[in-house]
């Protein structure tokens, strides 16, 4: 997917002009943060579980190679085959190179975030094949030809009217409003699509190196419907989605509905190992992995390794003002929120993204109810850091910095324009107590009155007080 | 470990940058506040900005030397106290990571991180304060800021402390744990989401009911007063020092509502 | 392949700054490892049963196998459901009514009921577990609306590790699919609002063979 970060701006300032996105956006909050706070609340396991998720996961993050090999011997051994792709570009060519070898006309989809990040769909149809999309909110968004705003909740932009009105227009018919008869109306015509499928394409939450097991954690129960029907069954996956047994299945099932969903359970936990066994009735005749590094790799030994933890349950995004305000969309990539603006640099380059690591306020709800303890405000700091040191920050607040710490460094300097400033800014707005708009302020006063200042600074009125102060 | 100075501990007062251009008020609340409290104030004149600015602007290097700065400013005092939960945290919290590799300043920042405390729950924490003497008329509700919050764990000491003062009640507002959308310069660069995370928390504020908004950091306070100001909102602004001193009888932050 | 394979595999030695490991390390590396589980002390078939109708899954109790085709029916009149069924190979050999057409194959598309056994049933989370098998095709349990799962009170298991001690045990180990059921199929795509039945069963009936009740 093209990176359209630089837009943020612009992106955000439409978002945030948008009513129908503000009523969607108001519903993530109602739908995600209170069910999670009351489930973690009722857990007294939780933040122990959270713990050892982040220990279990910087184990493997420490021996992924190892786990990896494990998990492709346990895949061949099941009959399956695993694609290690370095890059997206790989990734998509081993895909075609499967769907052509099998002769596929038709492919359905299960939700995969990979996929949508290495491009997958556009590359499929422009080699002529029909890629349908089962998930609910993935399906609303291809109708709408959007990228998903929302890693879990890929439609959670839209309001049900803007579904029925697309609904309407590709399916025809009476159009439908309510949310029961519009999902209904998607169930009828996905229904067919998953038996007329060559290839089904889902995703792997998590990848079991015991096993050699995909499993992917669901509610609609399209991600097995788009596996079980199809003739091929291919997993686009992360390299870090690696976990070593079952065992440890269990340990992150139990944090991740809670974080994604604010549920004890997602209604489908599947594991998929190897194609249909001989004496099957059903089930794929061929299963592939296609394990994606694309850049991952280069995160293990770095400041950015903690990231790798990211089990994509959207709980970053759920919790964040600035996702809040602006929608998934304004980052301009495939993953949004906190996890997206850490993601996204690293991915597709700090200079076509300068905007993201910064679009934050620092205020650490992220990171208090990620489920994996991704210390998110940090790996961001981390990021303003590598700009600011690759000089990709604009130069006007290049200047600014450089002019505060001129005089920081410099207490009388620093005494001295603030009492400056103090006066000057206490005599533009009189007796008002604030001031409506200020020269060079209009970042300021565009949105909010300045409160005036009393007039004379903190320290010269102490040393008034105390003439010994020094 | 209580210094020498148990009785009487000698306190640094970190005159954060808004409050000394902003808002003196605040700081000698605060003095008054923690002279209440046993300890006695002094105001280094060689301080200035803790230098987060710096440090969350991805200027490390600036951050690190004014880190360095304000070590050797207040490495003398029993406790560094300021009234700020953001600028008493990166005391705490970032000092000693910006100076990890450097085995001269790491133990001083260290020191110093240690010692050093926002100041409403340094009141109840360090000096066992559970009431204070003031009057105020009004109902109030009580803005966390992220880094008092969660930075540091502030959340019941204002609480305590506001609960001792005769006249007033406390409203809670829904959403208390979400951002205001100061965040520093985060305000100036992304100017409208910051006003709709403003609006927000305003409209927060109107439900509660409360006819006075407090809070413990300055930013904050000063964004969300604006933002009062803009939409003729009749809520006064003060920080809560000024409310615990008895030091709230003149106009509020971006004067009267 | 290989090639990529090598160069992702050099790329992660690189980034941890050591060479491949040592296969002297992989015995305690591939342990299995004890991870916190979830305490309580409910009773499993009440736990099972809360959980699983907490999410919109529904359970009838009944006394032993034979009494299941006298349940699917009962259930089959109160959904007014024609008189067709996929019934899963394991319980065939049940007393089914004359008037009931049943097959053993996997569901096609207009499948509506389907009743099959399951592998046990999870009371931590109050789900069912599946798996594959010649003679439980998976598509029984997506495919139709309705979907009837039998199970027998000493296969509830109490959380997940016990249920991969079930799985481990199959005589192939791990089934080409297992999956874990917890109600009715559900989504929140459509204006963030909560709707059963999106692309699974819209159902799912439990027949509780056994057990206290």
């Amino acid at each position: 997917m093209q990176v359209d970060s630089p837009n943020f701006k612009a992106k955000a300032d439409a978002a945030l002009a948008d009513p129908h996105l503000r009523e969607a956006l108001g519903k993530t909050r109602i739908m995600f943060v209170n069910k999670r706070a009351e489930l973690a609340a009722a857990l007294p396991e939780f933040e122990r579980l959270r713990d050892e998720a982040r220990d279990r996961k910087n184990h493997i993050l420490a021996h992924l190679d190892h786990y990896l090999e494990r998990f492709d011997e346990a895949v061949t051994r099941a009959g399956g085959q695993v694609h290690w792709c370095a890059d997206a570009a790989e990734a998509r060519q081993v895909i075609l190179d499967i769907c052509q070898r099998v002769g596929a006309k038709s492919i359905t989809k299960g939700k995969s975030m990979v996929s949508e990040e290495i491009g997958l769909n556009d590359a499929l149809e422009a080699e002529g094949y029909r890629v349908l999309e089962t998930d609910l909110g993935e399906y609303i968004i291809q109708l709408a030809h959007e990228p998903p705003s929302h890693i879990i909740a890929p439609a959670a932009h839209k309001t049900r009217e803007q579904v029925a009105d697309l609904f309407h227009a590709a399916h025809g018919g009476e159009r439908k409003t309510s949310v029961a008869e519009l999902v209904t109306e998607a169930r009828l015509v996905l229904r067919d699509e998953y038996f007329k499928a060559d290839v089904g394409i889902t995703g792997g939450n998590f990848l079991v190196a015991e096993t050699g097991s995909t499993v992917i954690v669901t509610n609609e129960g399209n991600g097995d419907l788009t596996q079980i029907l199809a003739r091929v069954h291919i997993v686009t996956s992360g390299i870090e989605r690696i976990v070593p047994t079952l065992e440890d299945v269990s340990l992150f099932l139990r944090i991740l509905a809670r974080s994604a969903t604010g549920q004890e359970t997602e209604t489908y936990t599947t594991f998929s190992t190897g194609p249909r066994r001989p004496g099957d009735p059903d089930g794929p005749e061929e299963f592939h992995v296609v394990l994606v590094d694309n850049g991952r790799s280069g995160m293990l030994g770095g400041p950015f390794q903690d990231m790798l933890r990211c089990i994509r349950c959207g709980a970053c995004m759920n919790h964040c003002p600035v996702y809040g305000a602006v929608g998934g969309h304004a980052y301009g990539w495939v993953y949004p929120g906190p996890m997206g603006a850490v993601l996204t640099p690293l991915f597709a380059g700090l200079d076509v993204t300068t905007d993201l690591p910064n679009a934050c306020t620092l205020n650490g709800r992220c990171q208090s109810v990620c489920p994996v303890r991704i210390p998110l405000p940090e790996l961001l700091r981390e990021l303003r850091h590598q700009q600011h040191q690759r000089n990709l920050r604009p130069p006007a607040e290049r200047r600014a910095l450089a002019a505060w710490r001129f005089v920081a460094e410099r207490p009388r300097l620093y005494q001295f324009t603030n009492r400056l400033a103090a006066r000057a800014i206490k005599g533009l707005a009189g007796d008002t107590g604030r001031l409506h708009s200020l020269p060079f302020a209009e970042g300021w006063t565009a949105f909010r009155d300045l409160p005036a200042p009393e007039g004379r600074t903190f320290l010269e009125l102490w040393q008034a007080r105390h003439p010994g102060a020094r | 470990m209580p210094p020498d100075h148990a009785t009487r501990p000698r306190v640094g007062l970190f005159a954060t940058c808004l409050m000394n251009l902003f808002r003196p008020n605040v700081g000698f609340a605060a003095a008054r506040l923690l002279e209440d409290a046993g300890c006695t104030v002094e105001v280094p004149m060689a301080q200035t900005c803790c230098g987060q600015p710096g440090y969350n602007s991805g200027d490390f290097e600036a951050a690190r030397a004014l880190a360095r700065q304000v070590i050797e400013t207040f490495e003398g005092f029993d406790y560094v106290v300021g009234p700020s939960g953001s600028c008493m945290a990166t005391l705490r919290h970032d000092y000693p990571k910006l100076l990890a590799d450097d085995p001269t300043w790491r133990p001083r920042a260290e020191a110093l991180a240690a010692r050093s405390h926002e100041l409403l729950s340094f009141l109840t924490d360090v000096r066992g304060v559970r009431d204070v003497a003031a009057h105020y008329a009004g109902t109030v509700t009580y803005h966390d800021s992220c880094s008092s919050l969660r930075g540091l764990g502030v959340e019941a000491q204002p609480r305590l402390l506001l609960g001792t003062v005769s006249g007033l009640s406390l409203a809670e507002m829904d959403d208390r744990e979400v951002c205001c959308g100061f965040g520093g310069s985060f305000c100036v660069k992304y100017p409208a989401i910051s006003g709709r995370l403003a609006g927000d928390k305003t409209t927060a504020v109107a439900a509660s009911g409360a006819d006075t908004l407090l809070g413990g950091d300055l930013g904050c306070l000063l964004h969300l007063a604006g933002k009062l100001r803009r939409d003729d909102q009749p809520v006064k602004v003060f920080h809560a020092a000024e409310v615990l001193a008895g030091m709230a009888d003149g106009p509020g932050i971006g004067g009267e509502a | 392949m290989a090639d990529s394979r090598d160069t992702i595999l050099a790329r992660i030695r690189s980034g941890l700054g050591r060479g491949p490991l040592p296969a002297s390390a992989s015995a305690a590396l591939d342990a299995r490892p004890t991870h916190t589980r979830i305490a309580f002390d409910d009773d499993l078939v009440e736990r099972f049963v809360a959980r699983f109708c907490s999410r919109a899954g529904t359970v009838g109790r009944i006394a032993s196998l034979s009494d299941v085709p006298a349940a699917v029916e009962a259930y089959r009149e109160a959904h007014a459901l024609p008189g067709r069924a996929a019934v899963a190979r394991p319980l065939a050999d049940l007393p089914w009514p004359a008037g009931l057409v049943r097959h053993e194959g996997p569901a096609g598309k207009d499948e509506l009921l389907s009743v099959t056994a399951c592998l046990a049933a999870i009371a931590e989370t109050g789900s069912i577990l599946l798996a594959s098998g010649p003679d439980s095709p998976t598509t029984l349990n997506f495919v139709p609306d309705h979907h009837v799962v039998v199970l027998q009170a000493n296969q509830l298991v109490p959380d997940f590790e016990a249920a991969w001690t079930r799985l481990r045990a199959l005589p192939g180990g791990m089934p080409r699919t297992a999956n874990i059921v917890s109600g009715p199929s559900r989504t929140g795509d459509v204006g963030l609002t909560l709707q059963l039945g999106a692309h699974g069963p819209r159902s799912v009936h439990v027949l509780l063979v056994g057990g206290d009740g």
